[in-house]
């Protein structure tokens, strides 16, 4: 850590700014496409597994389907309703975009890479404490879905932002305690430390991942915990369309519903990068072949892990029914969290026992 | 990269966190105070990250704001805000609560006047990345039974509310 913290600090200040800016304008544009494309692998996976073809006229495969959604998004009318109170009915769909794609600046996508002479790590940046700014990101993004019910002065959507900030409280402590048990065995909050301990092989060919050593009920835990962070079937209540129309963002239209809708896949990558930074080695797998490859390989191996966890999310969404909320509180507090104690203190035990 | 601006990071810091104090008790619709309250609580994180503290700045904001400040707008969004803004502010007990800001204020000033030799003299600056390692040992080792205390008295607090709300247990 000490020696990170010297090289950064030899970039003078101008390069340091010109850097993270040119690394911002990367990570936004390749966030807000990936977020464009789940948007799209959803709903044609969706289709098949529901016997469909999914879109498929806009483009091959419908590929340009999500540049048509956003046109359209662009131009619908922009309703305000009566009664709402203005200036958190239009804060609220900011914060929750903003504070989702904020929260992937932290997520470090492979090795340290140098471009001519400047050393720079592959996020935009390295903090000592990476996870735990992570998690108060995604904490305080109940905040736009809290705000968005209460301002829109409507039924639906305050019982949906209730349920909503109920949920996300509820699951984050079941969250925040399956990761303890990988942050005793790495013994630091900062994600490329988690990443670099997991390097290797253990037996000559299973990876050292923390999902094989021993962490793979916190995976679980965190498998689940995620899908309920993030609003998604089975756990999305919030917007059970059956009870509530659509929940907190009944009462918004055109941009302000698009930003949250964007807020919620980026908020399933986020979720899913930390899955693979925590779990499933990082950007560590197989490497070969020329110079080139082998700078490339780490960043598609990361890639391809959040790419196999997204999949599950939408995979899960075509196959589960909804929970009720009374059986989601119950597994949240009875269910999850006692699991995640107990994985807490046997891995503790072991880890203290090993040493 | 060394810190830059020092200064004015703090001065903006604490005017943030003094002007959104203000707010919270002067506002009389309590969303907003609860709003304040956030912002409040989010300065003082950057103030802890000021003082090489990143894992208490860290835990500030996952469990005031990200927890308990929720739970508060989650009661406040539950009343009739109309009828709350008809009612009075402030309750009438000015003399309680003078004599309170007065022993505050005398404890301020003495802290100020005995400053020099109550605290270090320069700022104690543990390396960055040893702040959590130094949060741990401090609570489970140096003054564990405090702390072991506090968990209980938080625990009783758990079940009696519980108790309270449920009327058959």
């Amino acid at each position: 850590m000490l020696r990170l913290y010297v090289e950064e600090k030899m970039l003078s200040i101008t390069t340091f700014v010109i850097v993270s800016v040119i690394k911002i304008v990367i990570a936004l544009a390749v966030l807000l496409t990936a977020v464009a494309y789940t948007v799209w692998l959803e709903r044609k996976l969706v289709g098949r597994i529901q016997n469909r073809w999914g879109p498929q006229r806009v483009g091959p495969f419908g590929l340009l389907q999500p540049l048509a959604d956003g046109a359209k998004f662009i131009f619908k009318e922009d309703l305000t309703p009566p009664y709402v109170y203005k200036p958190l009915y239009i804060a609220a769909p900011i914060l929750s975009l903003v504070l989702a794609l904020t929260s992937i600046s932290l997520v470090p996508i492979g090795n340290w890479v140098t471009v001519r002479g400047v050393r720079t790590p592959l996020e935009i940046t390295d903090v000592n404490i990476g996870l735990l700014i992570i998690l108060g990101i995604t904490s305080l993004s109940v905040y736009g879905v809290a705000l968005a019910g209460w301002s829109s002065n409507s039924k639906y959507s305050l019982l949906g932002s209730l349920r909503a900030s109920a949920q996300m409280v509820s699951y984050e402590i079941a969250l925040g305690v399956s990761l303890v048990g990988v942050l005793i065995m790495s013994g630091s909050l900062n994600l490329r430390e988690i990443v670099d301990m997991q390097g290797g092989h253990m037996a000559g060919f299973i990876p050292r991942w923390n999902i094989f050593r021993g962490q793979i009920v916190a995976f679980f835990v965190y498998l689940a915990a995620a899908f309920a962070e993030t609003n998604r079937v089975p756990f999305d209540l919030p917007e059970a369309e059956t009870e509530l129309v659509a929940g907190y963002h009944t009462e918004y239209s055109s941009m302000k519903f698009a930003m949250f809708f964007m807020a919620e896949y980026a908020n399933m990558i986020t979720a899913a990068s930390i899955a693979t930074l925590l779990f499933l080695g990082g950007w560590h797998g197989p490497l070969g072949g020329p110079w080139w490859l082998q700078a490339i390989l780490p960043v598609f191996w990361f890639a391809l892990k959040v790419f196999g966890f997204i999949f599950l999310y939408i995979w899960i969404r075509g196959t589960l029914p909804r929970f009720r909320y009374d059986q989601l509180m119950a597994f949240g507090w009875k269910f999850l969290f006692p699991i995640a104690v107990a994985n807490v203190l046997v891995t503790s035990l072991i880890v203290a026992l090993q040493k | 990269m060394d810190p830059v601006a020092t200064p004015y990071f703090f001065y903006g810091l604490s005017a943030v966190a003094v002007l959104s104090a203000v707010g919270v008790i002067m506002r009389r619709n309590p969303v907003h105070s609860a709003i304040a309250l956030i912002f409040t609580l989010l300065s003082l994180a950057g103030l802890y990250l000021m003082l090489y503290a990143p894992f208490v700045a860290g835990v500030q904001i996952i469990l005031y704001v990200g927890g308990i400040v929720v739970l508060f707008l989650f009661v406040i969004m539950l009343i009739n805000i109309e009828r709350m803004q008809r009612e009075y502010q402030f309750n009438k007990q000015w003399l309680v609560g003078l004599l309170a800001a007065a022993a505050l204020g005398a404890l301020f000033v003495a802290v100020y006047v005995k400053g020099q030799s109550i605290f270090p003299q320069h700022a104690v600056r543990f390396p960055e990345q040893l702040n959590t390692q130094q949060v741990g040992k401090m609570l489970y080792v140096d003054y564990l039974l405090p702390f072991e205390i506090a968990s209980l008295l938080l625990l009783v607090a758990i079940v009696g509310a519980v108790v309270m709300a449920k009327k058959r247990i």
